[in-house]
């Protein structure tokens, strides 16, 4: 039977198939669906872990035991993973390590456009790049293999295109492979110095090994066509390849990417006049494939920044054809604001918090603070930087907001121009690596205020639970962390905490100005579910905010909060009541009583 | 060039019962986070898959999806490499919102197909009152029809969806539109659509697909 999958939905089926049965994750656009999808077959046990570096571990752990085990990630999240998988590739496994790396070229929801390619050589462990869904299932399953085979962690890389597209897969049944034994291997599974010696030097013999399998990999293979270029490439790029070239020219399609088939690549340059290297991003084949000796362009014509696409590849390649065939209408390609838009003028429409955010009544109360550095993280509220609220000054990484927080706090009073910071972060993102973050202000006298804002759930990516919600991914009930408690164990004082409800601005403000009067590292907890969760708009549907327009005044204070469900239509303030959750915000900033409250 | 390659195809049923050789056919999506443009998206993919075309699908999530532009592109045919659509690609653009239709005009082929929904939905620089809503939308889009645009659609859709009994359905009206553009009626879609939604949502909705194949 075929289905259509996207590529996130064929990796949980390609490893319920392959007889996976333990998988952890921590979400991140482009991954987040992977263990969604996992989590529904019951065979395999999946959670979500607090980060990403928890999640290898766990799977790493699992591994040794003898199940087969996945971990997914978006790609920064293998940065705070590398640590275990590194030295996973000197342990080896015993039941198969499948890591899944989720790229996101073109930056659609991240931080950086890195290419996880590089890991693969960095850590020692194979790479396989699959093109679509069916090979995302197929790939996976044979990854497991691989990984046992080798006894290596396989690294399967994917990029946004490959996770959120759908294409055909035929399904499979599943096998089940069960747990393999455990027994006792200190040498292997206990990496001492005097382990890691003689570890370090049989993975180097495993990838030769794995180096001279990959020339007769069926992940690679050669489709011949015109033999005056011959392209090497992987993962969406070969697609786009296939697009712009067709049967014109001829592909050498990389599935295994580490270690490379190197015989292969010189069979394959040798039958052909010119080699161009299609790919997207860093140049990760192209300088490989130059360290062999073999001529070949990529970068020189196409981009390392951005995503790619094939129009992108059809301007490098045939510019005069696409002057020919399509004129004016590409030419908009490179310029969106072409003819049409020029006798119209396309406000821009940024991502903006929604109405009813909790995080909204925090940043207003704090964009009403003079002279504070505002530290942000990772999460909806990353919006905290846009107008008109605008108070956040930085963002780097998740956790970051707490640590970055302190070095600019002690930047500044070095400097002798002592500023208050406020760290701004979320819960998940508090649990995933704000904690540490906090245990350091504390034990370094930092006098930080770290705002948790809790809206009980990991908002941005579409609502996972995390460990203060009380439900695990396959939906038990469990423990749910208690944020106070944690926050005085690391050392906050009672009288330094604040738990506020952000929908009270009073309340909010009053704790923001004694927390920057504070001498002391202070938290403050801003306790409100987010406004989209199922029960939340079920509970708060029919309510709203209206302005009575006799009392409206015009003065546009409202519109200061920045909710989308404000706007000024033809003179008129006027409330989208479909859109409002009467949050009441706009209510506590108008000074005079035009906004009412219904339906409560 | 793709379409170079499907000379030999073999022919399928395209485009109002008639015989039509077959060619890759790519079709985007438009609109704002919230409106249900990936629903519409998965409705039309699966459909698609049923009258036994190759289809690819991409959507984008994520921050975007927070009120901001959301795009979903859909390409069926014989066979389909990038699942992405490019400049000036697309035969057929729904946009759920007036806007978005201005914004990603430059991806329809020419003299393409565009449909759009005529509603508001004000960006944050607008609401703010930095930015000016255009009035003239529809008028600019009107000037480009026999230039730009073959054929240029204009319906409300959500006028449509409120009288039928909710505003969220206006995007299974827009579905409707778009399978009658592109001359899919043959298959049961109804069935289709049952299968993404709870069964207290099928009337309606049923209903809103009726309304956007007779427009």
């Amino acid at each position: 039977m075929k289905k259509l999958l996207t590529g996130n939905e064929a990796i949980a089926r390609g490893a319920y198939e392959a007889g996976c049965v333990v998988a952890a994750a921590y979400p991140g656009t482009p991954s987040t669906e992977i263990l969604e999808n996992i989590a529904g077959y019951q065979e395999i046990y999946a959670e979500w872990s607090p980060n990403e570096k928890v999640a290898l571990e766990v799977a790493s752990g699992a591994a040794i035991g003898g199940a087969r085990a996945l971990a997914a990630m978006k790609h920064v999240g293998l940065n705070v993973a590398a640590d275990p998988l590194f030295t996973m590739a000197y342990e080896g496994v015993n039941g198969g390590l499948v890591i899944v790396t989720a790229d996101d070229p073109g930056t659609h929801s991240s931080q950086n456009e890195q290419d996880n390619r590089y890991y693969a050589p960095h850590a020692k462990v194979a790479l396989l790049e699959p093109s679509d869904s069916q090979e995302c299932k197929d790939f996976v399953k044979a990854a497991f293999a691989l990984s046992e085979e080798y006894d290596l962690p396989v690294i399967i890389r994917v990029t946004t295109r490959v996770c959120h597209s759908k294409s055909l897969v035929e399904l499979g049944e599943r096998a089940e492979i069960g747990v393999k034994p455990y027994s006792k291997n200190v040498q292997k599974y206990a990496m001492t110095p005097a382990h890691a010696k003689v570890r370090h030097v049989i993975v180097e013999e495993k990838l030769g090994d794995l180096q001279a399998a990959a020339e007769q990999s069926p992940f690679n293979r050669v489709e011949w066509g015109g033999r005056t270029k011959g392209i090497i490439t992987s993962g969406i790029s070969y697609q786009y390849a296939q697009e712009v070239f067709g049967e014109e020219a001829s592909y050498l399609k990389l599935g295994l990417t580490y270690p490379l088939p190197e015989q292969l690549i010189r069979e394959f340059a040798a039958a052909v006049e010119e080699v161009f290297i299609i790919e997207e991003n860093d140049p990760y084949l192209e300088n490989s494939i130059k360290a062999l000796g073999v001529e070949c362009k990529g970068k020189a014509l196409l981009p390392v920044c951005g995503e790619l696409n094939p129009g992108i590849i059809r301007q490098a390649f045939f510019p005069e054809m696409i002057k020919a065939e399509n004129g004016e209408s590409i030419e908009k390609a490179e310029k969106p604001e072409g003819n049409s838009q020029a006798e119209l003028s396309i406000p821009g429409r940024p991502p903006v918090l929604c109405a009813g955010c909790p995080h909204r009544g925090l940043f207003y109360a704090l964009s009403k603070l003079k002279d504070v550095v505002v530290s942000g993280d990772i999460g909806c509220y990353t919006l905290g930087l846009t107008p008109p609220l605008g108070v956040t000054d930085t963002v780097i990484c998740m956790g970051a907001s707490i640590s970055a927080g302190i070095g600019l706090e002690k930047a500044f009073q070095q400097g002798g121009v002592p500023r208050k910071v406020f760290s701004c972060i979320g819960d998940s993102t508090f649990f995933h690596s704000g904690i540490t973050g906090l245990v350091d202000a504390v034990y370094n006298k930092s006098k930080i205020c770290v705002v948790i804002m809790d809206n009980r759930i990991t908002a941005m990516t579409g609502h996972q639970v995390n460990p203060g919600t009380g439900r695990t991914l396959q939906g038990e009930e469990t423990t749910a962390l208690d944020l106070e408690q944690l926050v005085r164990a690391v050392g906050i004082k009672t009288e330094n905490i604040r738990i506020v409800d952000p929908y009270h601005l009073a309340e909010t403000e009053k704790a923001v100005r004694e927390a920057e009067a504070a001498q002391e590292p202070f938290v403050i907890i801003t306790r409100r579910p987010c406004a989209l969760l199922k029960d939340v708009q079920r509970a708060r549907a029919g309510i709203s905010c209206m302005i009575a327009p006799e009392k409206c005044k015009k003065c546009k204070a409202c519109l200061k909060i920045g909710c989308p469900a404000i706007a000024v239509k033809e003179g008129q303030v006027l409330i989208d009541q479909t859109a409002c959750n009467g949050c009441g915000l706009c209510q506590q900033v108008c000074k005079f009583g035009a906004i009412a409250k219904v339906g409560e | 060039m793709q379409e170079e390659k499907q000379k030999k195809m073999p022919e399928l049923n395209m485009g109002k019962k008639n015989k039509t050789k077959l060619e890759n056919k790519a079709l985007l999506l438009v609109g704002v986070g919230g409106q249900g443009t990936i629903l519409a998206s998965k409705v039309l993919s699966e459909g698609l898959v049923k009258q036994g075309y190759d289809v690819k699908m991409s959507e984008i999530h994520g921050m975007a999806q927070r009120g901001g532009s959301v795009t979903t592109q859909i390409k069926f045919g014989k066979k389909i490499y990038a699942p992405i659509v490019g400049a000036g690609e697309a035969d057929v653009i729904v946009a759920f919102e007036k806007l978005e239709a201005a914004r990603y005009l430059f991806q329809l082929k020419k003299m393409g197909t565009l449909i759009v929904n005529d509603h508001e939905i004000y960006p944050l620089p607008v609401l703010l009152g930095q930015q000016q809503y255009p009035d003239n939308v529809l008028s600019v889009l009107e000037k480009q029809v026999g230039k730009r645009i073959g054929q240029l659609k204009v319906l409300q859709a959500n006028t449509i969806a409120v009288e039928l009994g909710n505003v969220k359905a206006q995007n299974i009206v827009l579905l409707g539109t778009v399978i009658k553009a592109l001359g899919l009626e043959d298959l049961d879609w109804a069935e289709v659509l049952k299968e993404f939604l709870p069964l207290k949502l099928h009337e309606l909705n049923i209903k809103a697909l009726e309304a956007g194949l007779r427009l």
